[in-house]
């Protein structure tokens, strides 16, 4: 044994095997959002550069239900913004792990960032460290099942006509709603576990803020502006909910 | 296969955005640590964003959409995504043809 270190090819082998079954998990995903683009008027080739170019699953979904036309610009760009803020704090975390990236590499590696390459990164940093091999394997197949199943689901959602006659309308909000839960779920992994039922409702009071100001501003003003004042809404609830620190309680 | 150029550019728009949250971290590690309440309304962004988006169809709507969204969230905590997006739509479709 003279190599300390996996080599480059074993990295970019555990790369592969572990986003495998992801970027599986991803076509029906994808091929959903294609067919939901172009029933909501998108040509098949904008459907397909938008998740070439954004490749970002909760925030293409949320565009595609808010767009209209004219198309709502300002929308659209900050409820992206506001719903892939999240990839900061991944950075933040992830940043530290890596060894041996360039400047460059990492400004166009993380291009691919998802949260599912963060969470895989995040698990391999446990016992190795992350170097470009294994990122670049992570996180290069699953745009290419993203955008091929994105392509074909928007060929087939041509061919379906319109998807309220199967209810496939309500697919979005379904989806949302999963989303919505996962996040809850893992946020609140401790509270459920310990089943601490207070703290368990008041986690919800952000999301229920969220609902409730959005749906008073969608009928009192219309869209797109309930997308940004229930935003609002539901993190200054979570401000609020949140329990205080020791410090922020004692200024 | 046409693209129009206003859609083009909010695409692209968008994905500039959403690659400048990718990069952002790398260059904030180790000097911006959120804690406490902070943390916890920057956690809240995504599924916040997420219920606003959907707000008008879960609760202005019908009461057909509100109930589904309901049995759609409690089927949520137990099944994985495609499931649930499955049973959303089964139970939309049955409680407009009944409501």
């Amino acid at each position: 044994m003279t190599e300390t270190r996996p080599s480059a090819r074993a990295d970019a082998l555990a790369g592969v095997r572990a986003i495998l079954p992801v970027a599986i998990a991803a076509v029906p995903i994808a091929a959903l959002f294609g067919a939901l683009a172009v029933a909501k008027g998108l040509s098949v080739l904008e459907t397909t550069l938008m998740s070439l170019i954004v490749f970002a699953g909760g925030a293409q979904f949320a565009a595609v239900e808010i767009w209209s036309w004219p198309v709502p610009v300002f929308a659209l760009v900050a409820s992206t913004l506001l719903i892939n803020s999240r990839h900061v704090l991944m950075g933040i975390s992830l940043a530290p792990k890596l060894r041996g990236f360039s400047r460059r590499q990492i400004l166009g590696g993380f291009y691919f960032l998802t949260d599912e390459s963060w969470s895989l990164a995040e698990a391999r940093a446990l016992h190795h460290p992350v170097t470009p091999a294994f990122w670049f394997a992570v996180s290069t197949v699953l745009p290419f099942a993203w955008v091929s199943a994105t392509f074909l689901g928007a060929i087939a959602g041509t061919l379906l006509g319109d998807p309220a006659r199967f209810g496939a309308d309500f697919a979005f909000t379904a989806l949302f709603v999963g989303l919505i839960a996962g996040f809850w779920k893992v946020r609140n992994r401790d509270i459920l576990l310990a089943r601490k039922l207070p703290a368990a409702g008041r986690s919800l009071i952000p999301i229920l803020a969220s609902g409730i100001v959005a749906a008073i501003v969608y009928v009192l003003a219309g869209p797109p502006w309930h997308v940004l004042a229930g935003a609002l809404a539901g993190i200054v609830g979570a401000y609020i909910a949140a329990p205080a620190l020791p410090k922020d309680a004692a200024s | 296969m046409t693209v129009d150029p206003v859609t083009l550019a909010t695409i692209i728009a968008m994905g500039l955005v959403t690659w400048l949250t990718r990069i952002a971290g790398t260059f904030l590690a180790g000097r911006l640590v959120l804690e406490g309440r902070a943390k916890a309304a920057f956690d809240a962004i995504p599924p916040v964003v997420l219920m606003a988006v959907v707000a008008p169809t879960v609760f202005a709507t019908g009461i057909a959409e509100t109930l589904a969204a309901l049995v759609t969230a409690v089927a949520a905590t137990r099944l994985p995504l495609l499931a649930t997006i499955l049973v959303g739509v089964v139970s939309v479709v049955i409680l407009r043809a009944i409501v």
